[in-house]
């Protein structure tokens, strides 16, 4: 592993590799952290991207129907519900999926521990617990922020008009809210996408699941400085990326923020 | 004694007064909605805990009681006990103190540089402007979870330093550039007033500008962003605690006793469920306070990142 050399030097030679694609050996097991990765990855991205598909969709709508009847019964029960989930930490949320759905009721396993051989989409129970954990709490952040949004346009000027004008609700809603109050939502879902990073971490140990999570959490537990460095330098690029896509959706939506042309 | 003197001590007085009472207007913001008074009423709760706690426990919270492990919650042990027979009840209100002191320092910290740099870089603008922005987007581009993970490890390694100072330093470090926009930006609008203009037409010094001119007009919007990163800082330093890098054993913390009373949920739910529940709580408090001050000074609805 070459320990006796400087770290400097340690550094370039391993970043030059990373840079190439190798990341190098892993300090136990010897096997390379590119197959760790390899096989991790796809995992969490499954997790990610399943969490985000049921979030985002059901809690705009949510957030919505919450917005668009403020002080409701339904506004009152989706606002209290949301402050719940976002005082608590995931792990709890978690923890407390699994009490109920694995120790109770016995309905999915409570740790996502992979046999060899298995994968995730040939046992897909063990990606309900963690999915629902990671929606719970995305889902409860996207209301707030979707129902605040669409208050503030309801409260505009252009929408008063567009009500006074004699169109329906359903008209101004889809036509005058929706559009202007999903803007600044999605540019919030989009800067959270760290903050989801952070939570898939937790949600991962917590589950025992086989994701790019819990390998950092055991690099980190078993002192392994190089694949701490790697996953660190795996979800750190990927971070980048999503906040470079979100941007350019934003840009998308938004004509206001274009430049050039 | 003479005259002087008298009028001196007097003058000090009074200025002592008339800060005294602008801390209890400053207090009397939160109370004009009702989601601030139930925030300000958890939040007293959890600071009798939190002052008082070591005279609070009915047991010795590290102590093991092996004859009397896993008991369910009864008049002895009100929230049971844990795998080691520890009484629950006592390790929640020990465990309070650390987690508090670690996120409200951490969160002070964080205040601190950010309302420095935000300040300062809105006010002078130009090159200083630009290096502190593209410093603080540095830091934002590594998720917060993940930043506190790698400094906690290197900071282990490398300092002496223990848990609780390399997490309020993280927190710190981790809050300050959103702190920094947010606070910038407020500065910016309070810039082009005439007051600022004329101090700075006065000849007054960079720091009588950003303290005293700039500062105490932003206080509102510097309070809100406190107590909105307050609730960050407790979820993250709690789960800090449950993967194993907060304060470490026998000092009871809420995270690692969800963390190691999870392989027993079949056992002693409650092991776990109380900690949750303490936490939950004092988070609920946190924001219902920021929500009642955001509500009566008008400002816009949080939109703020994690």
């Amino acid at each position: 592993m070459g320990l006796d050399r400087h770290p400097v030097e340690r550094y370039t030679v391993w970043i030059k590799n990373a840079v190439r694609g190798d990341l190098g050996m892993a300090a136990r097991g010897g096997a390379t952290i590119n197959s760790m990765v390899k096989s991790r990855l796809p995992n969490s991205a499954l997790l990610a991207v399943v969490a985000f598909l049921i979030a985002v969709p059901t809690s705009l709508l949510a957030g919505v129907l919450a917005g668009t009847r403020p002080d409701t019964k339904l506004d009152r029960i989706l606002s209290i519900g949301s402050l719940l989930a976002i005082s608590i930490p995931e792990f709890i949320i978690g923890v407390i999926l699994m009490m109920v759905f694995a120790t109770k009721l016995g309905w999915f396993p409570s740790s996502s521990i992979l046999l060899p051989g298995e994968t995730i989409l040939g046992t897909p129970k063990i990606l309900v617990l963690p999915t629902l954990t990671i929606t719970g709490a995305l889902f409860a952040y996207i209301l707030r922020m979707a129902r605040a949004n669409v208050i503030e346009v309801m409260e505009s000027n252009y929408v008063r008009t567009a009500i006074l004008k004699g169109l329906s609700m359903r008209q101004v809603v889809f036509k005058h809210v929706l559009p202007n109050a999903m803007i600044p939502t999605i540019t919030v879902i989009a800067n959270n996408v760290g903050w989801m990073f952070g939570g898939i971490i937790v949600v991962e140990f917590v589950f025992a699941y086989p994701g790019i999570g819990s390998l950092l959490i055991m690099a980190i537990d078993t002192r392994d400085m190089r694949l701490l460095q790697s996953t660190a330098l795996v979800i750190a690029a990927i971070y980048a990326f999503a906040n470079l896509a979100a941007d350019l959706l934003y840009g998308l939506l938004n004509p206001r923020v274009r430049v050039g042309q | 004694m003479n005259a002087n003197t008298v009028r001196e001590k007097a003058t000090a007085v009074q200025m002592l007064v008339s800060t005294l009472a602008k801390i209890t207007d400053l207090l009397k913001i939160p109370l004009r909605t009702s989601s601030g008074r139930i925030g300000l009423a958890i939040l007293a709760v959890y600071s009798i805990v939190v002052i008082f706690g070591p005279w609070l426990t009915p047991y010795i919270p590290t102590e093991y009681d092996l004859d009397h492990r896993f008991e369910s919650p009864s008049l002895n042990h009100l929230f049971g006990t844990d795998h080691n027979g520890r009484d629950v009840l006592s390790r929640v209100i020990a465990g309070a103190r650390s987690i508090v002191f670690i996120s409200v320092i951490g969160t002070a910290l964080g205040i601190f540089l950010g309302t420095l740099i935000g300040i300062t870089s809105g006010y002078l603008g130009g090159w200083f402007d630009q290096i502190a922005m593209r410093a603080m987007d540095f830091l934002l581009s590594f998720p917060s979870l993940l930043l506190a993970l790698l400094l906690i490890t290197i900071g282990l390694q490398r300092t002496s330093l223990d848990e609780s100072w390399l997490i309020i330093a993280v927190i710190g470090i981790a809050f300050t550039p959103n702190n920094s926009r947010v606070i910038r930006s407020a500065a910016l609008t309070i810039k082009p007033l005439e007051f600022v203009q004329n101090a700075r037409l006065r000849g007054e010094p960079l720091y009588h500008i950003v303290l005293r001119e700039i500062l105490p007009n932003i206080v509102p919007v510097i309070g809100v962003e406190a107590s909105l990163r307050l609730s960050f800082a407790l979820l993250l330093t709690a789960s800090l605690g449950f993967l194993g890098l907060g304060v470490q054993p026998p000092t009871p913390d809420w995270g690692l006793m969800v963390n190691e009373s999870r392989t027993h949920l079949s056992l002693a739910p409650w092991a776990s469920l109380a900690p949750a529940f303490a936490m939950g709580t004092l988070v609920i408090g946190v924001n219902l306070f920021a929500d009642g001050i955001r509500q009566s000074l008008q400002l816009p609805e949080d939109r703020g990142q994690k």
